[in-house]
């Protein structure tokens, strides 16, 4: 039939039957979404607040506006990747003997899938590369990062990356492989079907992202630096955030060229990671574990960064052991690219190669040990202020210390052939990101929202994020744990055995506990704008803080520093009050800043758009896409128009309004 | 570089323009040219004429072609050398090094492992 043919031609893959109309959770969910969609449009269109967000936000190559739209993506996206969490555990709470649960197994693989995918991809690194974004030229006293169109560029394609993720929800369906994708699994022989080019093609795009990200990261820091500020006076959370970003420009581009590899499998009928024709799904496995391992770190070196800041902040002293610290930085840095094989002691390579691998992981439990003691150290003695963000440390330290120790444990191999794949892996990791990396980032964001905004989240409210957390974690995990000690393997979507329910069940209720922990974080931000007039801070420096982020005002103006900070010391800010500094009121001069530009919007679209047509293979779409891609690109090089100067009597007119109180929004 | 005075800011531009330094010269780039010529010209010879009788002598041969060829590219168009951005370009290439070495080498190392180790599972896994 030549009409059949012609519909091929155009739509690809997708038909009418691509859509789940027949499935009732996701028609629910789907309809849920397009009404408060419509919604959110109805009420920018109805407040005129496009072209002000366009203008001031979208197409803003502000480090500032662009590390808090990551946050706000981060946070959109850990609402999704709870709610895949939520499900996983009413299913595991209920399909136990007879029961076979609420979920077919086929959407249960799906969500458990995306939940990994989203929580690191899409929550952690953009959370992470926010608070970097936002935090860290503030901390080195730039005006912006080394490039900020391509900050901008970054943020959209992950974006853009978050977009097709949550496209596969309607549209089609999501990879049901693992967070991980693994070969031969997620070859074309078993996964004939769209999840797994969704996962790749959202991966690839945003990975690209994280890549120039990074790049302009460590540029940022390595280039521009206040006079005075050597490597090391910088504080330790630039230390860790210039570590961790390093680690990301190396370890990237492994993932993209695995990803790559495995999409010429699907594509184009290589046999790279087949089974047959010489390929070696293994090769994959080690390929994503040298991006995945260091991975970790990535996430957890600027979250070790967070909770420096934070301590020596509420402790009123200087960082205990500042250069072990940071040595200890570097070396994880090192040793974290020769671990990865511990996530596949039982793929048989030998016990020569066990052993290196399980020593170099306990190895690298040494500088972390040596992080805690210099926390500890810090706070001993020192006037410690339990404010919220303090109260995340030590509830970190807490928890995350059990997680070291449980990963030591699985890094002697002998113990790992037993527990590998068990839900007693699973509570490790999830122990150590949530109580690690995800502790840092509500803390981190705690901590940073008043120089964001100029006033402080809600703290009651605050409160309830912290005890919902920390509580629902520990009640959501130790069950976990148990169970998997006793042997229970991941990823089950229904138990033979009934008298495991209760652990499961006490599990729901932990999940739902740090329901109520999420939920306090959203209204201590929803609560913090409806109490700013109570919660402002007037002065640029609410905590009494010790960096440079700290002595401008709250929010920072565009420029950051009406004049570069010249830096004498470690915690420069707590030096410059020490010797009575007196903010300059005049002799401004103007100020160069770069100009903002869609054209990283335009660009992330049409990757969007090619990623979209490949994987439903509309192959006249995906090539016009990447021909506009090519165009922009092109196009963009010929924007001259690139920078302006703030006059001096602008700034001269922002600084003196900063002794009046202003609040963002207002 | 570290005065005190605050109104004299020696903030790095945000643009590079007119940034030129670390480009090399006419001669430099010629002398790179013919080298990767060169060593380009020497592994298609060695294919072409099977000058080298033995195949793993003319794989060897063209491994050292190859590496002496980065190293020309690093020298002639990256302009790597000890002095260029205080030292950070030379920490950089050290760094990358050290990461592409233990990448290839470890996955080699791993892979050849678990070839020997699991070699004799293969005809039954082929059999199944």
């Amino acid at each position: 039939m030549p009409e059949h043919s012609f519909l091929k031609t155009v739509f690809g893959r997708l038909t009418f039957e691509s859509f789940p109309i027949h499935e009732p959770i996701l028609l629910t969910t789907f309809i849920v979404v397009v009404v408060l969609g419509l919604g959110i449009v109805a009420a920018l269109t109805y407040f005129r607040l496009w072209g002000y967000l366009w203008k001031e936000w979208f197409t803003s190559v502000d480090h500032k506006r662009i590390g808090i739209m990551y946050v706000i993506l981060g946070i959109v996206m850990l609402l999704r990747g709870f709610a895949d969490a939520l499900m996983m555990r009413a299913q595991q709470a209920v399909a136990f003997g007879p029961n076979e649960g609420y979920l077919p197994s086929h959407h249960y693989d799906q969500i458990f899938t995306a939940h990994g995918t989203i929580m690191i991809f899409f929550v952690a690194i953009p959370l992470v590369a926010g608070l970097i974004n936002f935090v860290m030229p503030l901390q080195i006293g730039a005006r912006d990062v080394a490039f900020p169109f391509l900050n901008n560029l970054s943020f959209w394609l992950t974006v853009s990356g978050a977009g097709l993720v949550m496209m596969s929800l309607f549209v089609g369906e999501f990879a049901r492989t693992g967070w991980l994708s693994y070969a031969p699994l997620a070859g074309l022989e078993y996964s004939p079907d769209t999840g797994v080019d969704y996962y790749l093609w959202s991966l690839q795009i945003a990975g690209i992202g994280t890549t120039l990200s990074a790049i302009n990261l460590v540029a940022t820091i390595i280039k521009m630096r206040a006079p005075g500020m050597t490597m090391m006076k910088m504080p330790v959370f630039c230390w860790t955030a210039l570590c961790s970003q390093v680690l990301a420009i190396a370890i990237f581009p492994v993932l993209t060229a695995a990803f790559f590899l495995l999409i010429l499998d699907r594509y184009l009928g290589t046999h790279f990671f087949t089974n047959d024709m010489g390929g070696s799904p293994m090769m994959y496995w080690n390929m994503v574990w040298i991006w995945g391992h260091p991975e970790v770190y990535v996430l957890v070196l600027p979250a070790f960064g967070i909770y420096s800041e934070i301590t020596s902040t509420f402790t009123g002293k200087r960082l205990f052991g500042y250069s072990s610290m940071v040595y200890a930085t570097v070396v994880i840095t090192i040793l974290s690219y020769i671990v990865w094989l511990h996530h596949f002691f039982t793929m048989g390579a030998g016990a020569s190669v066990n052993s290196f691998f399980g020593i170099a992981t306990m190895v690298i439990s040494i500088p972390t040990g040596a992080k805690i003691f210099n926390w500890l150290f810090t706070m001993y003695r020192g006037r410690i202020i339990y404010e919220l963000p303090m109260m995340w440390v030590v509830a970190f330290m807490l928890t995350f210390v059990v997680g070291g120790m449980t990963g030591v444990l699985l890094a002697v191999p002998p113990a790992d052939f037993v527990l590998h794949n068990s839900l007693f892996l699973v509570a490790h990791f999830h122990n150590v990101i949530i109580g690690g990396v995800v502790f840092a980032l509500l803390a981190g964001i705690t901590y940073w929202f008043p120089k964001a905004f100029g006033f402080k989240l809600d703290p009651f409210w605050g409160g309830v994020s912290f005890w919902g957390w920390v509580v629902g974690y520990w009640v959501a995990w130790t069950p976990i744990y148990v169970v998997g000690l006793m042997g229970v393997t991941r990823r089950l979507s229904h138990i033979d055995d009934a008298t495991l329910q209760p652990y499961f069940v006490v599990a729901a209720v932990g999940a739902l506990i740090i329901l109520v922990g999420i939920l306090g974080t959203v209204m201590s931000i929803v609560m913090g704008i409806v109490r700013r007039k109570q919660l402002r801070d007037v002065t640029g420096d609410p905590w009494n803080g010790r960096t440079l982020e700290w002595s401008t005002s709250s929010p920072p103006p565009a420029y950051n520093f009406a004049f570069t900070p010249v830096v004498h010391d470690l915690d420069a800010w707590y030096d410059m009050k020490s010797r009575g500094y007196q903010r300059p009121m005049e002799g401004y001069r103007p100020i160069h800043m770069p100009r903002n530009t869609g054209s990283g919007l335009y660009l992330s679209a049409l990757a969007l758009v090619f990623g979209f047509a490949m994987i439903w293979y509309m192959w006249w779409l995906a090539a016009l896409a990447s021909l506009g891609l090519l165009t922009v690109a092109i196009g963009h090089t010929f924007n001259y128009n690139r920078d302006y100067f703030i006059p001096a009597d602008n700034v001269a007119r922002t600084e003196a309004q900063r002794a009046r109180p202003t609040v963002a929004g207002d | 570089m570290s005065t005190t005075h605050p109104t004299e800011p020696h903030v790095p531009e945000l643009h590079g323009h007119g940034d030129t330094h670390g480009h090399g010269t006419r001669r430099g780039y010629l002398t790179g040219f013919l080298l990767s010529v060169i060593l380009t010209a020497i592994p298609f010879w060695l294919v072409m004429t099977e000058t080298l009788s033995s195949t793993p002598a003319t794989a060897v041969a063209i491994f050292g072609c190859a590496f002496v060829q980065i190293v020309v590219h690093v020298v002639y168009f990256l302009h790597l050398d000890t002095r260029s951005e205080g030292g950070w370009t030379l920490i950089a290439f050290i760094f990358t090094v050290v990461i592409v070495g233990i990448t290839i080498g470890g996955s080699i190392w791993v892979m050849y492992h678990l070839n020997t180790n699991m070699m004799p599972m293969m005809p039954l896994a082929g059999s199944r």
